[in-house]
């Protein structure tokens, strides 16, 4: 009952933000990003113990493939070039049917990606698996440089937006918000069964659960494919909600996004349903407000905050909640020491 | 035909020969023992066995198939599973979890994946954990009990698994010598009442007399001698081989 209430009152809440903060849309829609980029980093690097820096190479690469669809969808590159790289001659239908295309073969396209790349690097363990995703994202970031269909190192602007359809901004914050509840529902779902604890087993011994008869590479592309899938698409929105691509600055972030997810992640609580969510809120509105009022001295105040949550809630705001008060999580010992008194316990309730 | 049949294995690690030309045999139904002074090679023999590492020379036949080329996933599902050395659970996961994830996985297709834990496993994993005594803790997470107590939980586990034929690395180390006789109790108990096949690397020798009918002894890396308790208790080379005197 309390849980229909919360969730129909969030739902309101969710739906209603847009219109009772019309200057603040943007960023809005980056919060449902953020949250995006928390969970889905989460299944891999919270749920399975795999820390990835690479998942941030999804995003970018969803970015470009929708980008590169909404250009060709509607003009020839001679032509473009032509428009000097603008592209607003759009009408509304064009747009849809161009964003909505482009983000649905993103999604499909770094599925198989990542199951090439994870059959390679699925297989490297700790250190080595974080170490080499490191080097995907500089490597990606490097080969769109250099690859002029893509614009090469000066990137790609995305199509202009009809404002006739409506605000932007109004847009873009219900693209994210159904990217990122769906990235959610799909990580209760899938962590509610056997994938849920096949993955922690795997985090919490891999060998071991190998020696069990686990199929853990089925398991571990299961996860890396599911996280490519949403941050593609997410991408592909995120390209165009920026109006600007750049391979290294935007798409292929490693630095900004790449880092962040991890520790959105980390600050809620790895590994935890809820803890990606309240950790990319708190991060999210942390940052806007740190550029705002400490405007100049954002990146440092950034810093500080990256070192304070590592040094200080390596556990996470959830992590630190279970280590207190374990009984809230159903971790404590019973009375009953055989089957036959538990039951008589449980009848007797 | 036995279930288990090692011939020949041998395993070396740069300079170490771990294991020299080793051949046992465990036949379906009984208690096998294997014991050897430290660093004799049982280990890296069962690691052989169970497809860790990959032999240098020999075969491994499991129910009559060459299993020395397959891996340990692949060897695990067709029943045969070890335990190890130093105890491995997962440690965030509650014993109750540790134990639903430890169901058999032989035939799974791709949606199984997302399976949900029916009702009767939770009857079943009830019944087990009362087994080897954890009930009362089963909702406690795995890491959080002692060295001692995680033996429990791991062997509970291999139970969930239904294997054939359970290799266990020293069961009994580390537990205090009063729960010793509850445990070679259980391991009698799984052999004969839930059909499991076993072959047990274990140092205390009370129990390995206790529990085994056939023993087989490594020492250096090399088969030292096999036979019934009394006479392994009894043959010279054995006891030189404990007292150090080669
Ligand atoms: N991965 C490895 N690399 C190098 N040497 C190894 C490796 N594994 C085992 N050895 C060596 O092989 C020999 C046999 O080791 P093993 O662990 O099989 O002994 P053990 O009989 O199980 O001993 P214990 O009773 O102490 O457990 C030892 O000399 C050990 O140092
Ligand atoms: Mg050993």
């Amino acid at each position: 009952m309390r849980n229909t209430i919360l969730l129909v009152l969030g739902t309101i809440i969710a739906f209603a933000v847009p219109f009772m903060f019309p200057a603040y849309q943007n960023q809005f829609a980056m919060l449902w990003l953020m949250i995006l980029f928390a969970l889905t980093w989460d299944l891999m690097g919270g749920q399975m113990g795999y820390n990835s820096f690479g998942n941030v190479v999804f995003f970018g690469v969803g970015m470009y493939i929708t980008a590169v669809i909404q250009r060709d969808l509607y003009f020839d590159i001679e032509e473009y070039a032509h428009v000097a790289g603008r592209i607003d001659a759009l009408t509304p239908d064009q747009y849809l049917t161009g964003i909505f295309l482009g983000m649905g073969v993103s999604g499909i396209v770094t599925v198989l990606v990542a199951i090439i790349l994870g059959a390679g690097i699925l297989g490297l363990r700790g250190h080595y698996f974080a170490i080499c995703t490191l080097g995907l994202t500089i490597a990606a970031g490097e080969i769109a440089s250099g690859i002029d269909y893509i614009g090469a190192g000066s990137g790609i602007v995305t199509p202009v937006f009809p404002t006739e359809l409506m605000a932007k901004g109004m847009f873009f914050y219900f693209v994210f918000m159904v990217l990122a509840v769906g990235t959610f529902l799909t990580n209760k779902w899938m962590l509610a069964g056997r994938f849920g604890l096949a993955v922690n087993a795997i985090r919490d011994d891999e060998d071991k659960a190998e020696a069990m008869g686990i199929r853990t590479k089925r398991y571990k592309t299961m996860a890396w494919a599911t996280s490519a899938f949403f941050l593609s698409m997410a991408g592909g929105a995120a390209g165009n909600l920026f109006g600007f691509i750049d391979p290294i600055n935007v798409a292929f972030a490693g630095a900004t996004f790449g880092v962040w997810m991890v520790l959105m992640a980390i600050l809620g609580g790895k590994g935890t349903i809820w803890g990606p969510v309240i950790g990319a809120a708190i991060f999210h509105i942390t940052q806007e407000l740190f550029w705002t009022y400490l405007f100049g001295w954002q990146r440092v105040a950034l810093g500080a905050m990256i070192v304070g949550i590592v040094v200080f809630f390596p556990q996470g705001i959830m992590g630190f909640l279970r280590q207190h008060w374990p009984h809230l999580f159903g971790h404590k010992v019973d009375e009953q020491t055989t089957v036959e008194q538990g039951a008589t316990k449980e009848s007797e309730a | 035909m036995s279930m288990l049949q090692v011939s020949g294995a041998s395993k070396r690690f740069g300079g170490v020969i771990a294991n020299e030309k080793i051949s046992l045999e465990v036949p379906e139904g009984k208690i096998i023992g294997l014991i050897g002074p430290n660093g004799s090679g049982k280990t890296t023999l069962f690691n052989s066995i169970v497809g860790y590492h990959p032999l240098d020379d020999g075969s491994i036949r499991f129910e009559g198939q060459e299993i020395s080329h397959l891996r340990v996933p692949e060897i695990a599902r067709l029943g045969m599973l070890r335990t190890f050395q130093q105890t491995r659970i997962y440690g965030k996961m509650t014993c109750v979890q540790n134990m639903q994830i430890s169901k058999p996985n032989r035939n799974e297709g791709l949606m199984s994946m997302f399976d949900r834990f029916p009702k009767e496993d939770l009857a079943r994993i009830d019944h087990l954990l009362e087994f080897v005594g954890l009930y009362s803790k089963r909702n406690l997470l795995a890491g959080d009990l002692s060295f001692g107590q995680q033996k429990l939980p791991e062997f509970a586990m291999a139970l969930m698994n239904e294997p054939k034929l359970l290799l266990l690395d020293e069961p009994t180390a580390g537990i205090n010598p009063t729960l010793i006789n509850g445990l070679i109790d259980r391991l009698k108990r799984a052999n004969e009442e839930m059909g499991i096949t076993l072959l047990v690397i274990e140092h205390n020798m009370r129990v390995i007399m206790n529990l085994a009918e056939h023993i087989y002894c490594l020492a250096h890396g090399e088969m030292l001698a096999e036979g019934k308790p009394e006479e392994i208790q009894n043959d010279q080379r054995v006891i030189d081989a404990y007292l150090g005197a080669h």
